[in-house]
């Protein structure tokens, strides 16, 4: 990912060449360029990051400006670690990631694999499947509870319809077996189409000539979907994964218009929670100490995937 | 057919696939439509059962989404006269007079200052960045790259307290240049990546023929490498306001009154009594468009946008 | 287009501008008051133009609706922001307000102007302006009263078949019940029934989980079982109160009550999902903060006759309470321009301003309003309110309340919507969760 055709053929640029064409001032003009970006990236990233993680050893909190901040060690950490209702919010946002994955990678797979067959029109009805995605999640959440209504959202009435089952005999988002599918079938039929434009990018960039060659070689259609097709198509599938994931494991705002959490905590994801700490109960001590706990986490598993896709890529 | 190729579907498989593809399109498509649809509705038309499709359109949502309204007894009403305008005859049916304009105007001016600002912040530096990161030996290139991505799997929710302690002391909270600045800094990984993908795939010898032509390394950058990656900036800047216009998170926790977008504001919207869905669903549309028509006219870029430029064909 | 309508689109575009303008710059002169969007605040607006027309000083107005209020406004008062100049801030707010000193005090202003809290309904001194409890420390003055009662369908009450078959299957007549109990046979007779070509239900209640839902309704069944904050004799001691076995008893009610009696879909309502639920038709019964019922009686549908009123009914030892909602006026310490808004208090608490506030639907908190011999009859639902506000209790308005209602939100979601554990394993957690608030505020 990191070895871009440029690399290496400035890399394989002859050292005194490079140097007349490219000046004395590269260095400089290569950190007026670079520099802005760095300082707005540690002035609001990395700075709040370490200051989140100063105060995840305290016990402070913003809404007592007047009582006094005390180092509580690990404290913090502790009991977050030993909080069992937490560990059920990782649950809830571990299903909620690995279900819209999985129903995204598939259908957004199939639908570009679809597309590539290059019907009439199908430049037209791309741009109609990508709209959804253009909406403001929060908006879409919000929305969607009154799609989901029993009596008069069209979710339930076209179920309904469709099946023969009475529309108000369930609720989408007051069950607690269906909830956390409700956030599922949103986020599916938002993202889907994010999925489906990288795998299109995928499936377009393999050389006809690769297909031509299988096919002097008398390789069935479906020997060569699978040695040809996917193999090429992997890296751009595994990308989609890791911005999906990424995305998903912050989940915060389509679900809380959605669910608020509810019912019960059936669908409070990590964020949720989250946010109900810091700017609920105002303990952002405690607060920060999680937030770090989820960086963590999120970090260390999106470097072992990176590590992973770069594997693939160079295969 | 004369020239055959192996690659090209045959009809029956063009026709299968087109009819899956539409059939998806059009159920993915019906929220959208029942959206806009309900944005025409009556507030009762928009809550009967069965879900009416069939209705008498109205612009009672877009006027509700733009106006608050008081409720005022028979007598208040006798007194202050007969509506002078539609939107206050609109109104009037249902008793209530308009007592003045909603935060909505303001809301979307809002998203546009904040949206478009941090586009043009985000696609400027990203391009200068990109550049570098493109063409020059910039020391621990790969860490800095993976250090950019990082910065983007922070939940907005973990690093918001800082942030707000931060703004608060710099009295930034609630203003358009701190959230200009937060969803910059939000968005620079994205534009990095995006741009750095784009300008890697002009041919360097574009640029080494400038240089010999006695241009100066920026010059170069300026009046050759720019021109030349002019849809991949666009493709990028698609990408950059669609974040920036439709966040939330940060928008709700950070701002109030003066610098608070659109999307918090939305699902907020309530009528007189009760969650005013029409309003609501007019919010959603008019804040679709802009998105929406610069989608549109650029979807032929997304596709590359979307990979990073890792497209080659 | 013809002229006409281009012009007046033109003025359309021009107000929204004049809104989009006027807010941008602020003005020498203007206040901003914050409140909640619903009803009462837009009869603030109509009411406050005659401060404007007196003082010369133009009102702003930031109003957020319910689900997001306490979020937006702790956050703005947390932040030191100078959005406000007065803040019409919910009751449970004012311990932390007065503790961070995020409200003026108001002792001194009060005692100037001659404004006596006495003149105030007590409950509404109480819960809106003190801090701590049942000390002489103002912090605010009662602008708001409000408490939870109930709404029912009148006309569906008075119809004769309906009135034979209830008396034929419950031994009584179908009238305005007495007690819970009572309320729930009601609303198991609705369930499910076809009126007039539709399917109506029992009754409309609070379950939203995000903000403060489902507490507010829970608490207000709570009080008339017996549930307890503390013990009256030693405070913060909560264990045996809390999870007492008469809470356990009312908690289970509601639970039924949820159960049996509810639309469909109704696991995540608060007052907006409420008013839809009844003025669309489709419940008998709908319990509610007292503010929608001026709305109620005005409404096409269900207004006039088709609605009345009745306060919380007693649990099983024939106790009645209900839970306070309501909010008192503030001035915000960190507002610059605090004289206006002290003047702005001083103008709003005059008898005839708050007539005529009482008038526009706001429900007024001065004595000599609700006293006054003809107020009762003034309005359907006059008398309902009195009697509501005589038996009135409060949330926990401790600096840390937040975390107290989140807890609680949390387990009565988890046992009421979402079916886990037992009434007893939700109490003696939400005592446990609680005392451990306590515990971190050093309140032991």
């Amino acid at each position: 990912m990191l070895h871009s055709p440029v690399d290496r053929v400035a890399e394989a640029t002859p050292r005194a060449i490079a140097k007349r064409f490219r000046g004395l001032s590269d260095r400089s003009l290569a950190w007026l360029f670079v520099a802005p970006t760095i300082v707005l990236l540690l002035a609001v990233n990395i700075f709040p990051l370490i200051w989140t993680i100063r105060l995840s050893f305290t016990n402070f909190r913003v809404n007592r400006p007047n009582a006094e901040v005390e180092f509580v060690g690990l404290k913090n950490y502790i009991s977050i670690l030993s909080d069992k209702d937490i560990w059920l919010t990782m649950q809830a946002t571990a299903h909620f990631l690995i279900w819209t994955l999985v129903l995204q990678v598939l259908i957004g797979f199939a639908l570009a694999y679809l597309i590539n067959k290059k019907f009439r029109g199908n430049d037209l009805w791309t741009t109609i499947i990508v709209l959804p995605m253009m909406l403001s999640p929060a908006v879409v959440g919000n929305f969607w509870t009154f799609l989901y209504q029993p009596q008069i959202g069209l979710f339930n009435y076209a179920v309904g319809f469709l099946t023969g089952a009475d529309p108000s005999s369930f609720s989408m988002i007051g069950d607690v077996t269906l909830a956390p599918w409700a956030i599922i079938i949103v986020d599916t039929w938002m993202w889907t189409p994010f999925v489906m434009l990288i795998c299109l990018a995928g499936l377009r960039s393999i050389p006809d000539s690769i297909y031509e060659a299988a096919e002097c070689d008398r390789a069935s259609k479906w020997r060569q979907f699978w040695t040809i097709t996917i193999p090429l198509v992997l890296p751009f599938l595994m990308l989609a994964v890791l911005f999906r994931g990424i995305e998903n494991f912050k989940m915060f705002d389509l679900v809380v218009q959605l669910t608020g959490g509810g019912p019960g905590s059936i669908t409070e994801l990590t964020s949720i929670n989250l946010k109900r700490e810091a700017f609920e109960k105002w303990r952002t001590g405690y607060a920060s100490a999680y937030a770090v706990i989820l960086f963590v986490t999120v970090f260390g598993l999106a470097s072992i995937y990176v590590k992973a896709l770069n594997k693939v890529k160079q295969r | 057919m004369s020239s055959y190729s192996v690659t090209e579907p045959s009809r029956r498989q063009k026709w299968v696939a087109g009819i899956l593809v539409v059939l998806y399109a059009l159920i993915t498509i019906l929220p959208l439509v029942w959206i806009i649809g309900t944005s025409f509705k009556t507030p009762s038309d928009a809550i009967a059962y069965p879900p009416k499709t069939f209705f008498t359109p109205t612009v009672e949502g877009y006027v509700n989404v733009f106006t608050t309204r008081t409720r005022l007894t028979e007598e208040q009403l006798r007194a202050i006269g007969e509506p002078q305008t539609w939107y206050d005859r609109l109104v009037r049916k249902d008793g209530l007079v308009i007592s003045g304009p909603s935060r909505f105007a303001e809301r979307f001016t809002n998203s546009m200052i904040i949206g478009f600002g941090s586009t043009v912040l985000c696609i400027v530096l990203g391009t200068a960045a990109a550049y570098a990161f493109s063409r020059f030996k910039v020391p621990l290139k790969d860490d800095l790259l993976f250090f950019i991505l990082s910065t983007r799997m922070m939940p907005p929710i973990a690093v918001a307290i800082p942030i707000f302690l931060m703004f608060r002391s710099l009295g930034l909270s609630d203003t358009h240049a701190g959230m200009i600045l937060l969803y910059t800094a939000v968005n620079l990984s994205l534009s990095v990546w995006l741009l750095k993908g784009f300008i890697d795939e002009i041919p360097i010898e574009y640029e080494e023929a400038a240089l010999i032509d006695g241009y100066t390394r920026f010059q170069a950058f300026y009046k050759v490498v720019l021109p030349q990656a002019a849809t991949g900036i666009a493709s990028t800047a698609v990408f950059c306001l669609i974040f920036a216009w439709n966040e939330y998170a940060f928008a709700v926790l950070l701002t109030s009154g003066n610098a608070q977008t659109a999307p918090p504001f939305i699902p907020t919207i309530i009528g007189v009594s009760g969650q005013d869905w029409p309003a609501v669903a007019a919010g959603a549309t008019l804040f679709l468009v802009p998105v929406m028509v610069f989608t549109i006219l650029l979807r032929k870029h997304l596709l590359r946008g979307i990979t990073f430029g890792a497209v080659r064909k | 287009m013809n002229f006409r309508h281009s012009k007046s689109l033109a003025a359309f575009a021009a107000m929204l501008a004049a809104g989009v303008a006027g807010t941008s710059h602020a003005n020498a002169k203007d206040l901003t008051l914050c409140w909640a969007a619903w009803d009462p605040a837009n009869a603030l607006v109509e009411l406050s133009k005659d401060f404007e027309a007196k003082s010369g000083v133009t009102m702003k107005f930031e109003f957020v609706p319910w689900p997001n209020f306490a979020d937006r406004m702790l956050n703005e008062l947390n932040s030191g922001g100078k959005l406000c100049d007065l803040m019409i801030g919910d009751s449970q707010w004012i311990g932390g307000a007065a503790e961070n000193g995020q409200y003026v005090k108001l002792n001194d202003f009060f005692d100037k102007e001659g404004i006596k809290m006495d003149d105030f309904i007590p409950a509404t001194v109480v819960g809106y302006a003190e801090w701590p409890k049942n000390s002489p420390n103002y912090w605010a003055l009662p602008a708001f009263g409000d408490v939870v009662g109930w709404s029912y369908r009148k006309d569906w009450f008075e119809r004769p078949e309906l009135q034979a078959e209830f008396k034929q299957k419950y031994g009584r007549d179908l009238a305005v019940p007495k007690t819970f109990a009572e309320l729930k046979d009601i609303a198991e007779f609705f369930q499910k029934r076809e009126i007039d070509g539709k399917t109506v239900y029992g009754a409309a209640i609070y379950t939203e989980r995000g903000s403060e839902g489902i507490t507010m309704g829970v608490m207000d069944v709570l009080y008339s079982y017996g549930f307890q904050y503390e013990n009256p004799d030693k405070p913060y001691e909560l264990d045996g109160f809390v999870n007492s076995a008469k809470a356990v008893q009312g908690l289970e009610f509601y639970k039924q009550l949820y159960d049996c009696c509810t639309p469909p879909g109704h696991s995540d309502a608060y007052m907006s999902e409420d008013i839809d639920a009844y003025k669309s038709g489709q419940v008998a019964l709908q319990m509610n903060f007292a503010f929608t019922w001026p709305g109620i009686n005005a409404d096409a549908n269900v207004g006039g006759d088709k609605s009345g009123y009745f306060p919380n009914p007693a649990g099983p030892d024939g106790v009645a309470f209900a839970q306070l909602g309501g909010q008192g006026i503030s001035v915000v310490s960190a507002s610059e321009k605090k004289d206006d808004a002290l003047a702005y208090i001083k103008w709003f608490a005059q008898p005839e301003i708050q007539q005529k506030w009482w008038q526009m639907g706001g429900y007024s908190a001065l004595r000599k309003v609700v006293e006054d011999p003809g107020f009762a009859t003034s309005q359907p639902y006059a008398q309902t309110f009195l009697d509501s506000m005589a038996i009135v209790k409060d949330f926990w308005a401790e600096p840390a309340y937040a975390s107290l209602l989140q807890a609680a939100q949390k387990r009565f979601h988890d046992y009421v919507v979402a079916g886990q554990g037992s009434a007893q394993d939700a109490l003696d957690g939400l005592a446990k969760d609680w005392t451990q608030v306590f515990d971190d505020d050093g309140k032991y």
